[in-house]
């Protein structure tokens, strides 16, 4: 019998999803195309926030956006119903996006005269925390009726993003919500991240966020 | 179920070593994986087990390494590791800083296997 070989591997897993996310970042900062990926549980506001931003953005910039569900288009109708250009991809099933889905979103969706594209991931706060989709900034929502736990039970999620909305802070009154305690949380995973406190239903601190956005996008059109 | 993308990556990586290496079986292939990831070992297994039939990969076993997680003290910028259960509670080992921070960078790593 032949002698059992050690081959060196020492490769990234996901080198191929890495490498396709890194060349879709690049094709769209050259064009200009800012890429956001908006993740969270589901029923916490990602497509609440995504009508709130367009239409508070609608006479500074084009925006775009690609919906991403296990099986159903009510959010791009949603989306497109605001006049919003948006596609939906239908994972079949899939938890999560990857770059090569996101490729056939931003292929459907016309780039060329966007300057931002949301992505909004399937709802679930583990799975798409893994995988890289080619976004410049990843941003996560958490609404305050899922409780300040949760960057103990989802550590990694928080740790990838750059932006971190508490959504639905008109519910603060009525529940226990810990805002300290879920800052010191999310800080010790990640020092960097923004967080800003929204209500997609009260408006509530939606210009604060909108702000970042268009100063994130000055910047990024900046350093073309 | 977010294992079987992975799944079908690791898959892949180590069917291509084994065409250059002109191997007839993979008996085992180690990987490395941070201790922040989700994937279920045993899911991982499963999907490999399923996805690997008919291959020369067949029947092989993951070796599946955690790596920990590194923290970086702000107050003495001395660096830990720690377990995802401590997350909420870090404090520095050598100056008791409670300001302590994740180092960032997700490792998932296929880093060689046994093969004849």
């Amino acid at each position: 019998m032949d002698p059992v070989r050690l081959i060196e591997i020492k490769e990234e897993i996901l080198s191929d999803n890495n490498q396709l996310a890194e060349e879709l970042r690049e094709k769209l900062r050259k064009s200009g195309t800012l890429l956001l990926n908006l993740m969270s549980s589901p029923g916490s506001g990602k497509t609440s926030l995504i009508l709130r931003t367009a239409e508070g953005l609608k006479n500074y910039l084009h925006l775009g956006v690609i919906e991403a569900d296990i099986d159903s288009t009510v959010d791009a109708e949603k989306v497109a119903a605001q006049g919003v250009p948006a596609v939906q991809l239908r994972t079949g099933g899939f938890c999560h996006l990857d770059s090569s889905m996101v490729a056939k979103g931003l292929t459907a969706l016309n780039t060329d005269k966007l300057d931002l594209i949301i992505v909004e991931n399937v709802g679930n706060l583990v799975c798409p925390a893994e995988f890289d989709t080619g976004a410049h900034k990843n941003v996560m929502i958490l609404s305050v009726p899922e409780g300040d736990d949760k960057p103990l039970k989802y550590p990694l999620m928080f740790s990838v993003c750059d932006v971190l909305l508490v959504n639905k802070t008109d519910y603060l009154s009525l529940s226990d919500f810990d805002r300290v305690a879920l800052e010191k949380r999310v800080r010790s995973l990640n020092p960097k991240i923004r967080i800003f406190y929204v209500s997609c239903k009260t408006g509530e601190g939606i210009t604060e966020w909108l702000d970042w956005l268009k100063n994130t996008l000055a910047d990024f059109k900046a350093k073309r | 179920m977010h294992e079987l993308s992975v799944t079908e990556a690791i898959l892949k990586t180590v069917l291509k070593h084994a065409a250059v290496n002109s191997v007839h079986k993979i008996l085992s292939i180690s990987l490395q994986i941070s201790k922040l990831s989700d994937l279920e070992d045993n899911w991982i297994q499963r999907y490999f087990d399923y996805l690997s039939k008919d291959t020369v990969a067949a029947g092989a076993l993951l070796k599946i390494e955690r790596l920990p997680l590194l923290v970086r003290c702000e107050g003495c910028a001395k660096s830990f590791e720690t377990e995802p259960a401590d997350i909420g509670n870090m404090v520095c080992p050598s100056c008791g800083e409670k300001k302590v921070a994740l180092v960032p960078g997700k490792q998932y790593i296929i880093k060689n296997m046994e093969a004849v």
